[in-house]
C-alpha cells in the first residue's frame, strides 16, 4: 500500500538547545557527515516511500540549505517528491507547539494525499530501519495505528518517556508518560508511527476540537485505546536516541564500534543519503597518528586523533592531540592543541597550544564559529 | 530560455588506453578511477563546470558501459540541464553508412548535427586522459580578444622532454607560427596540452573538407592544425601555467596520484574554489581501527583501515585489515587487502581481493609498477613480483 512520510523537524529543539541554537533539530550533524533527518529520510525512501513532507517551524534555514530539493535522496519527482511545510498560521505570534497542533498546520497537504498510510517520525532517531516490513505488519493486522517501539532501559531522570504495554497479539493496551525515577526497562515509543490518513485526519480534528493542547501519544491513541486498533511493533536494531547533549555524544561515539558501524550504514541496498559536498579525499600528512576513530571527508590531518568523530572539511593541525572529542564540519584545530571531551560545534577555530576538555558526562562544547 | 549556446564542449573520451593494459580492460581510459574519490573524466568534466560551460558531448566508443552508466544524467556536474548539458555520443548507424570513430576529428564530424543544434559560436575540444584544474572561460576569453580562428593551451615542458609532445612555436603575439608533433629537434618547449577553442564556422568547413580528404587521417594534430596553419589561418597559443598531466601510461598514471601527496601537494585538489565533482556512492565516513597507521596518503570515504598505509591513494570503499602493509600505492574502490598483506608500489583495480600473508609488488626487482587487475582473488600467499601485470583474463601475470 502507498505511503506517504512526515517528518517534525522542530519537536525535540529544546532537548539540546547547544546545537539548535542555531539550527532545528532535524538539520543537527551527526557521524562525520550527516544531519539527523537523513537518517529518517533516507528510511523512508529505502523503504520505497516517493513523497516526504517536512513539517517546519523556526530555524530551518539550514535545514532547507541541506535538503535542498532532496534530489540527494532521490525526492525530485513529478509525482511526489519532497515537500518542505513551513509553519501555518493565521496569527504569526501563534505557531504550533504541539505535534498534534503541527499536523493541523498542514491539514491540507494530508487531505490532498491520495496515499492510504502515513508515517509520522520525528527527527531525532537515529537508525537504519525497514520501514516497509512496519507497513506489510500494519496492513496485515488492519491496524489503524502502528506504534514503533524500542526495548531500553532508561535512565535519564530528567527525561519524560512514553512507554507502551502490549499483549500477546502486539495489541497496545497502556500507554503512559513518566520521568524515571530509577533505571527502568521500558517498550519506549520512539515517535515513529504508522498510521492510516484517513484515521489520522479525523482524530486530529476530533482531537483538537475538544483539547488544543492534546498530546498524540496519550490523548489521540490513549483515549482511543478499545475504539481504533493500534498495535506495537517493536525494533530490534540499533537505534539512537537524541534526548540531550550527553545523549548525543554517547551516541556519536558508539559509532566507533564495528556492529553499530555495519548496521546503520553497510546494510545492502539501504545506504543513509546525504547533501554531497564534492570534498576532497581526507589527507593523513606526516605528523598524523589516528587510532579508532571515524573520519568524514575533505580534512587534513597531520596530529593525533584517538577515539573521535572527525566531520567534513576539519583541519588538524601537527602535533595536536584530539581524544574522546567530536569535532564539526570545517572547524580549524591549529597546531599543537590538546583537546578530550570536547564538541566543536561548525566552523569553530582553536588557535596554536590551547588545551580544552570536558568529561564524558558533561562534555565541553564550543559554538558555531567560536574563536579560542 | 536561452536557445543557443555561446560555447559547446567535445569531449573525446573514445580511446582504447591500451598503454593502461589491464586497467581499462573493461572501462575505458576516462573512467578509470584517479585520487581515491574521482574519475579521470571528473577533471574536464568539472573543469566545464567550473568554466560556466554546461553543454558537453562525450564522445564514446570503446567499452562505454561504465562510462554511460558514471555520466549518467550529469547530475553531479551539475549537467542535467533543461537545454544543454551532458550528453555521451557514441557511433551510430545512419542512413547510408554506419561509421566508428575513425580519428578525432572523424569523431566530431560525425556529431557536428549535435553541435548545430545549439548554433555555438566556439566549440572546445578536450580530451578525457588529462589531471588538472583550467579556467576554460579565460581561454575563451583569450580566444575572443585575439579574433582567432583557434587557440590551443599550451604548456611549457622541460626542454629534454619536448620531443615527446607536439610542439608549438609563437610569436610574441602568441600567434603559433609552428606545429610539430614530437619533433627530434624542438624548436620550443611549448607543448600542446590538446585542448583547443575553434570558432564553429571555421572548424565545421575544416572537417567537412578533412572529411573529403580521402588521405587524411582525421586526426585534429596531424589534419586540422596542420591545414589551417598551411591556409594562415589564425591560430594563438594560450599559455597555462598549473598542473598538468597526461594520464595515459601506468608510470604517468601512478606519478599523478602520487603528486596529490605531501604537505604541498604538486597537484592541490583541497582548494574548496575549484572542487573536482564526482558522482557519489553514499559512502559513510571512513574508520580508522586501533591497529592503524596511516602517513602521508589519501583515503576516500567508507574506507576501514586498521593496517599500515604510507605514501598511498585509498578509494573509497577499501578494507585494509590489521597487519597489512600498504606503501606508494594507488588502491582503486572497494578493493579488500585481507591480514598480513603486503603491498608496495602497485596499482590495485576495482573491487579485487588480496589475501592474507600476500606480497604484491614487493619482490623481485625493484621500481617498476605492478599493476593488479578488476575482480581478481589473489589467494592467501601468493607473491606477485615488482613490475608484474596481473590479469587472469588475460592468461594471469605478466
Amino acid at each position: 500500500m502507498k505511503a506517504v512520510g512526515i517528518i517534525l523537524s522542530n519537536i525535540h529543539d529544546k532537548n539540546i538547545p547547544e546545537l539548535t541554537k542555531v539550527r532545528s533539530i532535524a538539520s543537527v550533524p551527526y557521524g562525520g557527515r550527516y544531519r539527523l533527518i537523513d537518517f529518517t529520510l533516507s528510511n523512508m525512501v529505502n523503504s520505497g516511500i516517493t513523497k516526504v513532507g517536512v513539517i517546519t517551524k523556526s530555524n530551518y534555514q539550514s535545514l532547507m540549505d541541506h535538503v535542498g530539493s532532496g534530489k540527494e535522496w532521490d525526492l525530485v519527482r513529478k509525482n511526489g517528491g519532497l515537500f518542505i511545510l513551513p509553519p501555518f498560521s493565521d496569527n504569526s505570534d501563534n505557531l504550533y507547539e504541539t505535534r498534534l497542533q503541527a499536523l493541523n498546520g498542514v491539514m491540507n497537504f494530508l487531505e490532498r494525499c491520495e496515499e492510504e498510510i502515513v508515517v509520522l517520525s520525528d527527527s531525532n532517531i537515529v537508525c537504519n530501519m525497514d520501514l516497509d516490513a512496519v507497513i506489510q505488519k500494519h496492513v496485515d493486522a488492519k491496524a489503524d495505528i502502528t506504534c514503533i517501539y524500542k526495548k531500553m532501559t532508561v535512565c535519564d531522570t530528567s527525561y519524560t518517556v512514553t512507554s507502551i504495554k502490549v499483549d500477546a497479539d502486539d495489541n497496545v493496551v497502556d500507554i503512559a508518560s513518566a520521568k524515571p525515577s530509577e533505571c527502568t526497562e521500558v517498550n519506549a515509543v520512539v515517535n515513529l508511527w504508522v498510521i492510516n490518513r484517513t484515521m489520522l485526519i479525523a482524530l486530529i480534528k476530533d482531537t483538537l476540537s475538544r483539547e488544543p493542547k492534546a498530546d498524540f501519544n496519550l490523548d489521540v491513541i490513549g483515549k482511543n485505546l478499545g475504539k481504533i486498533k493500534v498495535i506495537g511493533y517493536e525494533f530490534d536494531g540499533y537505534l539512537a536516541w537524541i534526548t540531550s547533549l550527553a545523549k548525543y555524544y554517547e551516541c556519536n561515539m558508539e559509532l566507533l564500534e564495528k556492529d553499530v558501524r555495519d548496521e546503520l550504514f553497510n546494510k545492502k541496498y539501504k545506504a543513509i543519503y546525504t547533501k554531497v559536498k564534492d570534498s576532497a579525499p581526507t589527507s593523513y600528512r606526516s605528523g598524523a597518528k589516528v587510532k579508532n576513530s571515524f573520519i568524514a571527508d575533505g580534512c587534513v590531518i597531520d596530529g593525533i586523533v584517538e577515539n573521535s568523530i572527525i566531520s567534513r572539511g576539519v583541519t588538524i593541525g601537527r602535533g595536536c592531540v584530539i581524544k574522546n572529542s567530536i569535532i564539526l564540519q570545517d572547524s580549524i584545530i591549529m597546531d599543537n592543541v590538546n583537546l578530550n571531551c570536547v564538541i566543536t560545534d561548525k566552523d569553530v577555530v582553536i588557535s596554536s597550544g590551547k588545551v580544552l576538555s570536558g568529561c564524558e558526562e558533561m562534555p565541553f562544547f564550543l559554538g558555531k564559529g567560536t574563536r579560542v | 530560455m536561452l536557445t543557443k549556446k555561446e560555447c559547446v564542449a567535445m569531449l573525446l573520451a573514445g580511446g582504447q588506453g591500451s598503454r593502461l593494459y589491464a586497467l581499462t580492460n573493461q572501462v575505458a581510459k576516462p573512467a578509470v578511477e584517479f585520487g581515491a574519490k574521482n574519475r579521470i573524466i571528473d577533471f574536464p568534466l568539472s573543469n566545464c563546470t567550473n568554466s560556466g560551460i554546461d553543454t558537453v558531448g562525450v564522445l564514446t566508443q570503446y567499452q562505454p558501459l561504465v562510462l554511460n552508466e558514471y555520466i549518467g544524467n550529469g547530475q553531479p556536474w551539475d549537467m542535467d540541464r533543461t537545454f544543454g548539458g551532458v550528453h555521451v555520443l557514441p557511433p551510430y548507424q545512419g542512413k547510408k553508412k554506419s561509421d566508428w570513430y575513425k580519428g578525432t576529428a572523424n569523431a566530431i564530424y560525425q556529431n557536428l548535427s549535435f553541435i548545430d543544434r545549439y548554433q555555438p559560436e566556439y566549440v572546445l575540444i578536450l580530451s578525457g586522459d588529462h589531471i588538472y584544474k583550467m579556467d576554460y572561460d579565460a581561454m575563451l576569453q583569450d580566444h575572443k580578444k585575439n579574433n582567432a580562428d583557434c587557440t590551443i593551451a599550451v604548456l611549457p615542458v622541460p626542454m629534454e622532454e619536448a620531443s615527446r609532445f607536439g610542439i608549438m612555436s609563437m610569436n610574441a603575439e602568441n600567434r603559433i607560427t609552428e606545429f610539430e608533433e614530437k619533433p627530434k629537434q624542438p624548436k620550443s618547449n611549448l607543448a600542446s596540452m590538446g585542448i583547443y577553442i575553434f570558432t564553429y564556422s571555421v572548424l565545421k568547413q575544416y572537417l567537412i573538407d578533412d572529411e573529403n580528404d580521402p588521405n587524411s587521417e582525421n586526426d585534429f594534430g596531424k589534419n586540422i592544425i596542420v591545414n589551417m596553419l598551411k591556409d594562415g589561418k589564425k591560430l594563438c597559443g594560450h599559455r597555462f601555467e598549473g598542473y598538468w598531466k597526461d594520464v595515459g601510461t601506468i608510470k604517468s598514471l601512478w606519478e599523478a596520484n602520487m603528486d596529490l601527496l605531501g604537505e604541498k601537494p604538486n597537484f592541490d585538489i583541497f582548494d574548496t574554489k575549484q572542487k573536482i565533482y564526482a558522482r557519489n556512492a553514499g559512502d559513510p565516513p571512513q574508520y580508522v581501527g586501533a591497529n592503524a597507521c596511516i602517513q602521508n596518503s589519501i583515503i576516500g570515504s567508507g574506507v576501514e583501515i586498521d593496517g599500515t598505509v604510507i605514501n598511498s591513494v585509498i578509494g573509497s570503499g577499501v578494507k585494509i585489515e590489521e597487519g597489512a602493509i600498504v606503501r606508494d600505492s594507488v588502491i582503486f574502490s572497494n578493493v579488500v587487502i585481507k591480514k598480513n598483506a603486503m603491498v608496495e608500489l602497485t596499482i590495485i583495480d576495482e573491487e579485487t581481493e588480496i589475501g592474507c600473508n600476500a606480497v604484491v609488488g614487493a619482490t623481485g626487482k625493484k621500481g617498476d609498477i605492478c599493476v593488479v587487475a578488476r575482480n581478481e582473488k589473489i589467494a592467501d600467499n601468493t607473491v606477485i613480483p615488482a613490475g608484474t601485470m596481473y590479469d587472469s583474463l588475460n592468461g594471469g601475470a605478466k
